[in-house]
């Protein structure tokens, strides 16, 4: 056995070994991005580098904790075969705080920014340093039922009352199962009330303040326990938020722009009276904190290809390919300048502003090396909403605060 | 194969000539330790070195998010579990599934167990089609339950007498019975296949006796049956417990954990995989592990001395 693993050892360090004068072959992890743009963009890329380097792709799992668990696992074990890494933005804080990417400075970070919306640069940076290099962006926009909502409504409160009003077919789709959607939506929640998860000038330490977080929590919880939720509100996600929307017994949805070409192939009827609105506000009188996705990209620390890989990377976020996978995939683009071209408008019909704005107002989740802790323990609290009762809410949100400064000290179960 | 036993014969008889005999048996013994000295080594290299390990990082902080931070902690990782309420609930979430699954599990596999044994047609035939359930890969099947009585689109909720917008998934017990429905589909076959090897091996003589004597069919059931399958049961039972008592696929798969369905496993997973806290994670890993061995020794003592391959005599 251990002859085997010999042998495959030496097969596996020959592979890597073929530098003999062509071009450097890259490997870039990532999940398989359904259009297809990216191989395209990476292969143009190799052209152009006059045999610098070649792009070659290991495809991840869909789900973004399974491409972290995949690549922790590899970056854990110094792997060197890793040089590209698509990263959620979440994973920042984690990855620069291992030592598993290479920081941007120079040249490469103004290549890597300029021209960036700052809250998405924001998500690529730890400890005021650069770790990443934002590729595309996504946020959450309100989409609703223009024959039933006379008006979009600007708040939450006013959302809630025109689903009351509209009953039956009210709902109001949201991302509420126990898994990161659900941060996502406390965050934004947090967020536009005018507070945070953790405090903007110490990482480790709990913000959460009161009163802004009980009104947070408290319009998420007034939701989950009226008749405007979905039976299985406790389970939804992106996905299954989109096909009830689909199918025609909700007014409302808070999610990501793919749900537009959805409803455009699949429930023709729907689209025709589909509209879409900012992200609804928590507090009258502050612009709301759209949720901000998005993938960045990372140089691993143990690739033997850094430049290659830097150089890579400066090609595939050019603002062409950008506009190529917002042509291809739907996914919005994270150069400001770019949503006053007529390609993005063709992506989103009418709404490109509308996307631009609501990235430029988003809030990023915060960036904290114990992200995954605080992510657990945020769910493991507040799920399922529909078993909090609205006069519980303030002793939620002291037990959320205690439970967060514990998981941003790495302490305890989660 | 004769000259071999006749040497042995002689040794019998004659004490002071004891001493070849011995020394060929300590031979045999030998050679036997030699041939098993490979799988011996191997099972060492693979169950006990990784054993040892996980009980090594259970003593150290150790989080490969905070590389510089390693150290070494005693048994603190192991009060941070013990007194986590969240540690106390999944054990008995999962002694409770463990409960209740084995339980049906053991009726309906011994059901179906006496069923095949009294089949007269198309024995191959039953055997085989009973056992397509436990061919199948465990997350396969636990999506597929999960997508049957998904509520929107799963065919459950389109029966008669369940509620259309039941979801199954967002309530402690809903979600619980969906698991242990998953889970006793799954492996009631694999104790019925344990518990029919041990039905065939009762002698049929005592059945024909217990009737000329009048025993009804349920006194030669527990008379006859029951005590002479002990060996069987006890196999059959301690193999589906310790696997049901580490349960994570079909959990996983259906709530991720949610609505305090987690089993410990899911929890060490959290730990290990999801946080990167090698510490904590192996900590949780040595306790499953500890409980594992007890209820190994608790079967094997509370069924007496019938403990497989040893000799009953």
């Amino acid at each position: 056995m251990i002859a085997a693993l010999a042998a495959a050892a030496i097969v596996l360090s020959a592979c890597g070994d073929d530098e003999s004068g062509g071009p450097t072959e890259l490997s870039f992890f990532i999940f398989n991005e359904p259009s297809g743009i990216l191989p395209k963009i990476a292969d143009a890329c190799s052209k152009s580098s006059n045999g610098e380097y070649t792009i070659s792709f290991e495809y991840l799992p869909n789900e973004a904790d399974q491409q972290r668990e995949q690549l922790v696992r590899r970056l854990g074990a110094e792997d060197s075969s890793i040089d590209i890494m698509g990263m959620d933005v979440i994973w920042t804080g984690e990855f620069a705080n291992a030592g598993w990417v290479e920081e941007w400075t120079g040249a490469n970070e103004k290549a890597a920014t300029t021209g960036v919306f700052p809250s998405v640069a924001e998500t690529a940076r730890f400890e005021d340093k650069l770790w990443a290099a934002p590729i595309w962006s996504n946020t959450q926009l309100l989409w609703y039922r223009k024959d039933r909502v006379p008006k979009p409504p600007k708040t939450w409160e006013e959302m809630l009352d025109q689903a009351a009003e509209i009953g039956k077919n009210g709902m109001i789709q949201v991302q509420a199962d126990r898994y990161e959607g659900l941060v996502v939506w406390l965050n934004s929640m947090v967020e536009s009330a005018g507070t945070s998860i953790v405090q903007p000038d110490d990482a480790e330490a709990v913000a959460l303040s009161s009163p802004q977080t009980d009104k947070a929590l408290g319009l998420m919880v007034q939701l989950a326990n009226s008749e405007a939720a979905d039976p299985s509100q406790s389970t939804s996600n992106e996905d299954t938020a989109r096909l009830s929307f689909e199918a025609g017994s909700s007014s409302f949805m808070l999610n990501y722009p793919f749900v537009y070409p959805s409803a455009k192939d699949n429930a023709p009827d729907v689209f025709k009276n589909l509209g879409e609105a900012l992200y609804p506000r928590v507090d009258a009188d502050r612009p709301s904190a759209p949720p901000l996705g998005g993938i960045n990209l990372g140089v691993s620390s143990y690739s033997e290809h850094k430049q290659e890989a830097f150089d890579a990377i400066k090609c595939m976020i050019q603002p062409q390919n950008q506009i190529k996978i917002a042509t291809a995939g739907g996914l919005p683009p994270v150069t400001e300048s770019l949503y006053d071209e007529k390609q993005i408008d063709d992506v989103y019909p009418g709404f490109a502003d509308l996307i631009r704005q609501s990235i430029k107002q988003a809030a990023p989740r915060p960036v904290t090396p114990a992200y995954q802790d605080l992510s657990l323990a945020i769910q493991r609290t507040i799920h399922p909403l529909g078993d909090i009762s609205p006069d519980q809410v303030p002793d939620k949100v002291d037990e959320l605060r205690d439970n967060v400064q514990k998981a941003l000290n790495v302490e305890g179960l989660l | 194969m004769e000259a071999a036993s006749v040497p042995a014969r002689a040794g019998e008889e004659n004490e002071p000539k004891k001493r070849p005999l011995s020394e060929r048996a300590r031979s045999e013994r030998r050679l036997g330790w030699l041939l098993c000295a490979p799988a011996v080594l191997a099972m060492l290299l693979v169950t006990a070195y990784p054993i040892i390990y996980a009980f090594v990082l259970s003593l150290q902080r150790l989080d490969l998010r905070f590389p510089d931070e390693r150290e070494f902690v005693g048994l603190s990782n192991y009060v941070d579990v013990l007194t986590s309420s969240l540690w106390w609930t999944d054990v008995a979430n999962t002694l409770g599934v463990t409960l209740v699954s084995v339980t049906i599990e053991f009726v309906l596999g011994m059901a179906i167990a006496l069923l095949m044994h009294r089949a007269i047609f198309g024995r191959g035939v039953v055997r085989t089609s009973v056992l397509i359930p436990y061919g199948i890969v465990t997350v396969v099947a636990a999506f597929t339950w999960q997508f049957a009585f998904q509520p929107d689109t799963g065919f459950v909720n389109q029966l008669p007498f369940v509620a259309d917008d039941m979801n199954w998934f967002g309530d402690r017990f809903s979600a619980f019975f969906v698991i242990i429905l998953a889970e006793v589909w799954k492996t009631t076959p694999f104790i019925a296949l344990l518990l029919l090897a041990g039905l065939t091996t009762i002698d049929d003589g005592l059945y024909e006796a217990a009737k000329v004597d009048g025993a009804n069919a349920v006194q030669r059931f527990f008379r006859i049956t029951l005590p002479l399958m002990k060996p069987a049961i006890l196999v059959a039972l301690l193999f589906r417990t310790l696997d049901a008592f580490r349960v994570f696929d079909s959990i996983f798969v259906m709530t991720r954990g949610s609505v305090d369905t987690e089993s410990v496993s899911i929890l060490g997973y959290n730990q290990l995989i999801a946080r990167l806290n090698l510490g904590l994670g192996s900590a949780v890993s040595v306790l499953i592990f500890l409980a594992v061995l007890m209820i190994a020794i608790l079967f094997v003592k509370g069924f007496g001395t019938s403990v497989p391959g040893k000799d009953q005599r």
